[in-house]
């Protein structure tokens, strides 16, 4: 006979529930929209579909790492005032930071896919997927960091540390490829360029944004909530190695 | 501050003087890089001369990541890693005094590599001031980010794989900067060679704020 | 201020591990304290906690009048910890290294040659590098280095360890002339009859815990 879970170990709730069932229904009519309803690009043909998916992943996955980096500086401010303090601020960061890491790479795949219709190659060093896949390097080595044991207050510092650094540099970063690709377009032909929006696809692109982010946010929420089962099967896993400890003691004494 | 930060320096560079890393271990295998370079590219006397500039700049790269983990290596083994906690001196010294003896030695390092690359590559260098300039802005670039980012790796076991890791992406707009320059230097492109030039010196400045700032931090949470 | 160490219920945790499980300890100063238990009861810990550099979980913790839960760096300056490891820079020599030292506590110079010459080690191999000598030469050049920071508090772990017959006897005097000018000495160690010659006070630990203690002098 199979046991019902305890509840205390699900990571669904009825808020989370009606979440997931209208990021279900938005991303059928995203996909209605998308593929069959908008029409067509003038110049591009089909291939501008791909921009549906490709620009809101764009705006996810500089969206979660802003979102990461503001947790990280309110987690560093709260561990300050509280031993065990913003907890949930360290896990906020590293839920955003995977949901974040994921949409960059949909951003990159789509770019190549989208380049490879309309340039005819896979990859063009444009400032937009340089940067990009920058972003891309620096939410892995965040990644990286945080799958090292530490214990959770330390393990938060440090990499609360490291996005806050990272923070800094992007606009560096930005800047740096940003003008290296205008110094050079000169050269080339304007390729890269993105085209012109309006009407239906217009719509259609600011509701696949409005879709894409409910995905991304029920994303969020689960992963969050996945770390704090893993830090609480931790903090368990503690609890009985000290309570051993103490018997240890009491029973050699 | 500075007093202390030179001590630092001065250690590191006669821990370097004794062992003779740079000149006997990296800076061969970087000249040994830029031989491999025209291997990749098949000798094309054209191809290299053209990619002089952003070359070199791998070539330190390559290098100054070892000289960075080399730093952090004396600092851990034989348990350094706790008297480096433990030292009296401020954690912002020990930035600035690390920072100093990492330019050091890959300044080292690249006056072999300048020479490398000349004879290599065959270019000629238009305009001195603006190498010398480059060179030294982007060598700070390196340095400070380099320990700060070595500092916040500098605890763990897996820091030489984690490393490299963390720093390529922060040290990505330096080597953009460093080739651009360069190769306005060596008369290969004729466009803001000191522009990018002193982008490598803002981001050296930004990084010796945030340095001085979290040191402390960083040490702690390693 | 006379208590130097100050631990309440000290729980400590390192690498998801308790490695301290609810300690009380008080030690006042002038005391040299032999630490005793088996491997793993938290002998290492104990030190690194005093020094700072494990945070503490639960309880209260006073080292040098430093609250160790607000603030566990400041300590520092005044403790000398030497581990199991020597904390040398092999490459340089014996003089520069311990000169290195010394000048990064504030000391003079000299003052290395003073602290290489108390623990015997003869001037002949002052310019030796340090990765060229034994294991109990670079013990004694690691006893050197931590002497001329004139440490409150010292914290040694396992030091008579790889020290020949006439090193142990020299370290023994140099533990009882810090604790005479002031300092408080914790050593841990294995060894059996160190109690009766030098500490004041033999001190237990089991499973992260107090197990025995012979009390405070």
């Amino acid at each position: 006979m199979a046991q019902v879970p305890d509840t205390k170990y699900m990571t669904a709730t009825p808020a989370t529930r009606v979440l997931g069932a209208v990021a279900l229904v938005a991303v059928v009519l995203m996909v209605l929209l998308g593929l069959v309803v908008s029409p067509a690009d003038v110049v591009q043909g089909q291939a501008v579909r791909m921009l549906y998916l490709h620009v809101p992943s764009i705006w996810i996955a500089y969206g979660a790492f802003v979102l990461t980096s503001l947790s990280s500086a309110l987690f560093l401010m709260r561990s300050r005032r509280r031993h065990d303090g913003g907890r949930h601020y360290d896990r906020l960061a590293g839920s955003a930071a995977e949901v974040g890491v994921v949409f960059t790479g949909i951003t990159l795949a789509t770019g190549m896919l989208w380049g490879r219709v309309t340039w005819g190659t896979y990859w063009q060093w444009d400032a937009r997927l340089t940067t990009t896949v920058l972003l891309f390097v620096t939410y892995l080595g965040y990644l990286a960091l945080r799958r090292l044991p530490a214990d959770p207050m330390t393990r938060g510092r440090r990499t609360a540390a490291m996005a806050l650094i990272s923070f800094v540099n992007v606009p560096i970063v930005h800047y740096s490829v940003d003008w290296w690709r205008t110094l050079h377009q000169k050269a080339s032909l304007s390729v890269g360029r993105r085209p012109e929006i309006t009407g239906e696809m217009y719509w259609t692109l600011l509701y696949s944004t409005l879709a894409v982010t409910i995905v991304a946010s029920w994303l969020i929420v689960h992963r969050y909530r996945v770390i704090r089962l893993e830090e609480l099967r931790d903090e368990e896993a503690l609890e009985a190695l000290i309570a051993s400890r103490l018997k240890e003691d009491d029973v050699q004494a | 501050m500075l007093r202390e930060a030179l001590l630092i320096a001065r250690k590191d560079l006669r821990v370097e003087w004794r062992s003779k890393v740079t000149l006997g271990h990296v800076a061969p295998l970087a000249l040994l890089i830029l031989v491999v370079f025209a291997f990749a590219f098949d000798a094309n006397a054209r191809l290299l001369e053209l990619g002089a500039g952003g070359l070199y700049w791998v070539a330190v790269l390559f290098g100054g990541t070892l000289l960075i983990q080399r730093a952090f290596d004396v600092e851990t083994e034989d348990g350094n890693f706790d008297a480096f906690r433990m030292s009296a001196i401020g954690a912002p010294s020990l930035f600035l005094g690390k920072s100093l003896g990492v330019f050091f030695q890959i300044v080292l390092l690249e006056l072999v590599l300048v020479p490398g690359v000349v004879l290599l590559y065959n270019v000629r260098i238009e305009n001195w001031v603006l190498l010398l300039a480059a060179a030294v802005g982007g060598t700070l670039a390196f340095s400070v980010c380099g320990v700060l980012w070595g500092a916040m790796a500098a605890g763990l076991r897996v820091r030489a794989t984690l490393l490299p890791l963390l720093l390529v992406p922060v040290l990505a707009p330096v080597l953009l900067a460093g080739s651009r320059a360069f190769e306005t230097a060596l008369g290969v492109r004729a466009e803001a060679g000191w522009t990018w030039t002193s982008l490598m010196f803002v981001i050296a400045a930004v990084h010796t704020a945030i340095g001085l700032g979290t040191f402390g931090f960083l040490l702690e949470e390693g | 201020m006379s208590t130097v160490v100050n631990f309440h219920k000290v729980v400590a945790v390192a690498g998801g591990f308790p490695v301290l499980a609810g300690l009380d300890i008080e030690i006042a100063k002038g005391e040299i304290v032999h630490l005793r238990g088996s491997n793993g009861a938290g002998k290492t810990s104990f030190m690194r906690v005093c020094a700072g550099l494990i945070p503490i979980s639960e309880g209260d913790a006073n080292v040098l009048g430093f609250d160790m839960r607000d603030d566990r760096r400041s300590p520092r300056r005044h403790i000398g910890l030497l581990g199991h490891d020597n904390h040398l820079y092999k490459d340089l020599w014996v003089q520069e290294h311990v000169e290195f030292r010394a000048a990064a506590t504030g000391a003079e110079a000299g003052d290395a040659g003073a602290a290489l010459r108390r623990v015997g080690l003869s001037d002949r191999l002052w310019s030796v590098p340090i990765e060229r000598l034994s294991a109990g030469q670079r013990r004694r050049v690691a006893i050197a280095s931590m002497l001329v920071g004139r440490p409150q508090l010292w914290l040694l772990d396992e030091p008579h360890a790889a020290l020949d017959h006439e090193g142990r006897g020299l370290l023994d005097e140099i533990l009882v002339e810090a604790a005479s000018s002031g300092a408080t000495v914790v050593f841990a160690s294995h060894e059996r009859d160190l109690s009766k010659s030098v500490a004041t006070r033999v001190v237990t630990l089991r499973g992260g815990r107090l197990s025995e203690d012979s009390g405070a002098a």
